[in-house]
């Protein structure tokens, strides 16, 4: 019973859930790209940016994001403060 | 003759669109208009009974394809209207027995005589969904508020681009408002965000349409006006023929009892 849950706080509506699950099946769904490969970019990216900088390679974060329907994939890769380059 | 072919399809089956099909094409033949409407699912025909002219099927699509028949020997009058007309597909044979340039050469045919041709396509993504787009100059898709319906719609505006027959326009078929109000069914909204494409209507959940396909009748010629998917079907083929024409407001009116409960809940 829906109103017995506002009682008891808000449970996430499923029509949001609905949502929420088909923006993310949709984004691998459109650019073919598996979060497998995703993740062996990932490491890919940390080995080549490693070499030049010094990075936070815990937090790297490599993900596809939709714009419309344009996929678009996108770094963050964390440089560790005051880290120059490791000559 | 500027005349239009429209391929009505989806993806997923079951989500409406040989009710669809036969709702636009009466709605157009009711404004004057000559229609065809040509049931592309060969082996699983359908729009025939939908439209209720099961009884004067002689011909069908492969016949005229295999050089059997003529094709106007194909087109079946509907006497309801003055110039709507099906040609229904073959029942006992399957979607090879038809080529997308076959269903180009028959279109062509039928360019010189109609204003529109509406093609109901199967479902799935094979050939016969390939035969059933490849005359279309317009292509509507049918998608129910649901993940798989949505998925699956998906899928299907990214092949109609790679065969460049889009932009393809949306049709939401059999939407709930009471359930998008509780938060329980993704909102037309919801759709259109993930989808990112054109909208041309939303037909809302309507017993009458059970009880029209029961008889044979398309509810867009008998059906209610007002905010009912008779008057949502009318509307959606009034833009289809350029007009413009305002969505229904398929907001849901709570009644009191609803009220009251959502009050009690603290809620709003």
């Amino acid at each position: 019973m829906s109103w017995i849950n506002r009682f008891f706080g808000q449970k996430e509506k499923s029509g949001a859930v609905a949502k929420q699950r088909l923006q993310m099946v949709l984004i691998h769904d459109r650019s073919d790209v598996s979060p497998g490969v995703l993740d062996q970019i990932k490491d890919d990216i940390i080995e080549v940016i490693a070499k030049r900088l010094a990075i936070d390679t815990e937090h790297v974060e490599v993900n596809l994001t939709q714009e419309g329907r344009e996929s678009c994939l996108v770094a963050e890769i964390p440089l560790i403060a005051n880290g120059r380059s490791r000559t | 003759m500027n005349s239009k072919v429209i391929t009505v399809t989806s993806g997923k089956g079951g989500v409406g669109k040989t009710t669809v099909t036969a709702n636009l094409a009466a709605a157009l033949a009711m404004m004057g208009k000559k229609v065809v409407a040509l049931d592309a699912d060969i082996g699983l025909r359908n729009l025939d009974v939908v439209m209720g002219l099961e009884n004067r099927i002689v011909y069908d699509l492969v016949d005229v394809v295999e050089g059997r028949c003529r094709l106007r020997q194909a087109m079946i009058k509907d006497k309801r209207q003055p110039e709507l007309y099906l040609i229904p597909a073959a029942q006992t044979r399957d979607k090879m027995a038809v080529s997308p340039s076959d269903m180009i050469l028959v279109c062509d045919q039928l360019r010189k005589e109609m204003d529109y041709v509406i093609i109901d396509s199967p479902a799935g993504i094979e050939r016969g969904f390939r035969n059933a787009i490849a005359p279309a100059d317009q292509v509507l898709i049918v998608t129910n508020p649901e993940v798989s319906a949505v998925r699956d719609a998906d899928r299907i505006i990214g092949l109609v681009e790679a065969e460049e027959k889009g932009p393809a326009k949306l049709l939401i078929n059999r939407l709930k408002p009471a359930m998008v109000a509780r938060g329980d069914m993704l909102s037309i909204e919801d759709v259109l965000d993930i989808l990112a494409i054109e909208l041309i209507g939303v037909i809302p959940e309507d017993e009458s349409i059970l009880v029209s396909s029961n008889q044979g009748m398309p509810l867009a010629m008998s059906g209610a006006n007002g905010v009912s998917a008779g008057q949502a079907f009318r509307n959606v083929a009034q833009r289809l023929d350029g007009a413009n024409v305002p969505m229904l407001d398929l907001t849901y009116k709570a009644g009191f009892m609803e009220r009251l409960r959502d009050w009690l809940a603290g809620g709003n």
